[in-house]
């Protein structure tokens, strides 16, 4: 601690190139942060889902669908809390630029088995007595301004109805909140309306979705239901939430890979620039460094001085960058959702910097500590 | 002495002077490198998807659609309709008076990728009979061609490479179906090098829906489009949408692309910052190591400009090279590169990263531009340096 003004000294000796190699590391772990706290978000993302729900598909491809007749054997699984199905319906409101994705359901178990979605009971109720009922996300009903007791029309490009129209009316009989689950379909209507109106593909289902009473069960349930249906003509598949995030995720594109090679580049380049720095300042100060050693410092002495030196350039500016990025996340949530800096990438940040600190200052520190006296106070 | 002769001996000078300072002046080209190096990569990405959609057009072929269907997977056409499109005014006809069109059929297989075993919705496509007369850039490259009324398939070349248990003699099975792919094809590399081409009738007869999802016509011509269109539209017992081909395809990149071009700007932008602090450090030290040279050179009566110019001068010279450098670890990594995105319904695309060389024009300036910002404090005070006390450094 006595040592911090000599340090600090040679840190600022030329102002200039020390704010600059500061602003790059900044910069650097301001990327970092970036990238790599959206790299881990969506991990996170997709790891942390609830893991007392299974998916069911049809395994050979889950646009097969599978037959409604899997549905009460699906229920008579032990340890099934509950059992609801997704049916894609797909559509659009006025015109094919207004995508609704539109799902047929049974209400009463899948707002059982999705127990965290609030809804009022009395809306759930009535989707039994409305045949036609449909229930809204409510941000997508204020986006249009549908109120329960509204009759809308929705146009359908994959599913005509008995009399031969591609326009299916829904009258609104509640809205649910659903923004704890990310991706939640956000309009259901009755699986019994879809299987009597619909002209064909009656009684299809894409998705299972089963509710268990112990997520611990979750593997051991998952092969008892493929087991059951196996070798059947409709096979199944299934997965946790977890799994199929995963699946649609890696689908999308290989975002671990593209951010990791960015950040290596970004990292490497920023190596060879503090490096570069520490090296033309321990150079300069030569005479100095060759003083010190004859007031007595020792060797190892000299070592320390440079790396922490090194030290403290990086971590205060790699501080500042992924205090940056941390700042920068609640700008992203618009494309990403509600994101937040993960803990490891904060770590793993700080981390690196200690390691580029290192090893960028290792060299000239190797340098201080071999200097000999009597040549470097002569300038040789 | 007049100011080109001034400006170009200390350009000369400086220039010659670099490899004094080799490690300050590879921080500049390194730096710059990575910085080229990732834009470029991440443009490639969005230039090869426009590329491969661009390629999947012609200004003389319609796609049709399904009112309201926001992809072809989503749309239903029946054969009725199929059949009403296919005599609509507009469409060419062959020497027998024939439409030139495909009624398709699509469905989708789950296919797994070679390497991390990814899977990957991919799309079968059942075309008509008239498949190499509406699709002219359609060539077999390997095998054979499917025979009607049998469950045989082609492969794209891109799809044949990217998945696993995707060559001729090959059997993917399907819930209703085992085919066999016979052959391997190209399409002038557009999006259905990640598909596999069989026969429409073949494939309605194996599943339950007997409707087309998409219909393909040849135009008269290009001007045709419009009485197509009016054809189409005018008639009430059609419900579909109609576009150009071209505009098609165009329609479904352009979001990713988008998307993809802002991160590379977003990250390149960042980087770049990052690169100009880390020119302006070579650049100063460049400056203050030699101020006594520089010092010299005013005292002896070199102008401003010429100092100006020689710093931005050495400044740009290495920023170019870091530019080519990473513009050519791009092009070595990634040209060529196969990369696939798709969702849950769409059917995975597959396509190269392309590094053109529009992509290493702007990689090349975006580095000048950086040299330039770089450079332009240190040059500006090695124009403004006090002669006398520079003179007096040690």
């Amino acid at each position: 601690m006595k040592y911090l003004p000599l340090i600090w000294a040679g840190l600022w000796r030329k102002k200039a190139r020390t704010i600059f190699t500061m602003l790059s590391i900044v910069v650097a772990f301001l990327l970092f942060g970036l990238l790599q706290g959206i790299n881990q978000g969506f991990h996170q993302a997709v790891t942390n889902l609830n893991v007392d729900r299974l998916y069911v598909s049809a395994k050979s491809q889950m646009t097969d669908g599978l037959p409604i007749s899997h549905l009460q054997r699906l229920e008579s699984v032990p340890g099934v809390r509950a059992v609801s199905l997704w049916t894609y319906f797909g559509g659009y409101y006025q015109n094919a630029r207004n995508g609704i994705p539109a799902f047929a359901t049974i209400p009463e178990s899948l707002f059982a088995a999705y127990k965290e979605i609030q809804i009022k009971p009395e809306y759930v109720q009535a989707m039994k007595n409305v045949r036609t009922g449909v229930l809204i996300e409510q941000k997508l009903a204020a986006k249009y301004h549908w109120k329960i007791g509204d009759r809308i029309p929705i146009g359908t490009s994959i599913w005509t109805d008995k009399s031969g129209s591609n326009t299916w009316y829904f009258d609104v009989v509640g809205t649910y909140d659903g923004s704890k689950v990310q991706g939640l379909p956000q309009f259901y209507f009755n699986y019994s309306y879809f299987q009597e109106a619909a002209a064909f593909g009656n009684g299809v289902v894409h998705y299972y979705i089963v509710a268990i009473k112990d997520p611990h069960q979750a593997t051991r349930i998952a092969k008892v239901i493929d087991a059951m249906f196996e070798n059947s003509a409709n096979e199944t598949r299934t997965q946790t939430e977890s799994e199929l995030a995963q699946q649609q995720l890696k689908q999308l594109g290989d975002i671990n890979f593209i951010a990791n090679a960015i950040v290596g580049a970004v990292l490497f380049t920023l190596l060879f620039l503090t490096a570069n720095t520490m090296m033309q300042s321990v150079r300069e100060r030569t005479s100095e460094l060759a003083v010190l050693k004859t007031l007595g410092f020792s060797d190892a002495k000299m070592v320390t001085l440079v790396l922490i030196e090194s030290l403290l350039l990086c971590l205060f500016a790699a501080f500042v960058g992924l205090a940056l990025a941390t700042a920068a996340f609640p700008a992203l949530r618009p494309i990403f959702g509600d994101f937040s800096m993960p803990i490891v990438v904060m770590v793993a940040g700080a981390g690196i910097a200690v390691a580029m600190a290192l090893i960028s200052g290792f060299p000239p520190a190797w340098r201080a500590k071999q200097l000999n006296i009597v040549d470097a106070l002569a300038g040789r | 002495m007049n100011m080109f002769k001034q400006v170009g001996a200390v350009t000369l000078m400086n220039l010659k002077s670099v490899p004094q300072r080799l490690g300050t002046s590879l921080v500049i080209i390194i730096g710059i490198a990575g910085v080229v190096g990732v834009l470029v990569s991440v443009l490639a990405m969005s230039t090869g998807m426009i590329k491969t959609m661009e390629n999947s057009g012609r200004d003389d072929r319609a796609v049709i659609l399904r009112n309201g269907s926001t992809s072809e997977t989503g749309s239903v056409i029946t054969r009725d309709a199929a059949r009403l499109i296919l005599d609509s005014a507009g469409v060419k006809r062959d020497a027998a008076g024939n439409p030139v069109g495909s009624a398709e059929a699509l469905r989708l297989l789950t296919l797994f990728t070679k390497g991390d075993n990814m899977e990957a919705n991919v799309i079968l496509r059942g075309v008509g009979p008239k498949l190499r007369e509406v699709r002219p850039e359609f060539q077999l490259t390997a095998g054979r061609m499917f025979t009607p009324a049998v469950n045989e398939a082609i492969i794209g070349k891109a799809a044949a490479r990217l998945y696993k248990g995707a060559g001729i003699g090959d059997k993917i099975t399907t819930r209703e179906a085992t085919w066999t792919i016979v052959g391997t094809f190209t399409s002038g590399g557009d999006s259905h090098e990640s598909e596999l081409f069989a026969d429409a009738d073949t494939l309605m007869s194996n599943g339950r829906r007997g409707a087309f999802q998409s219909i393909v016509v040849m135009l008269e011509s290009p001007g045709a489009f419009q009485k197509f269109k009016d054809a189409l539209t005018s008639n009430p017992a059609l419900a579909v949408d109609v576009s150009p081909e071209r505009e098609y395809f165009a329609q479904r990149s352009k979001s990713i692309s988008r998307v993809i071009s802002i991160i590379a700007y977003v990250v390149g932008g960042i980087m770049a910052v990052g690169a100009i602090f880390g020119a302006l450090n070579t650049m100063y030290s460049a400056v203050s190591a030699r101020l006594r040279e520089i010092a010299t050179l005013r005292a002896i009566g070199f102008g401003a400009t010429a100092m100006v110019v020689s710093v931005l001068a050495e400044a740009l010279l290495l920023a170019g090279i870091g530019g080519v450098i990473g513009a050519a670890l791009a092009w070595l990594f990634f040209n060529g590169h196969a990369v696939s995105t798709g969702g849950a319904a769409t059917g995975q695309l597959i396509f190269e990263l392309s590094v053109s060389p529009q992509l290493v024009i702007v990689g090349i300036v975006w580095a000048c531009v950086i040299g330039l910002l770089g450079g332009l404090f240190p040059a500006v005070r090695a124009a403004r340096l006090p002669v006398a006390t520079a003179l007096r450094t040690v």
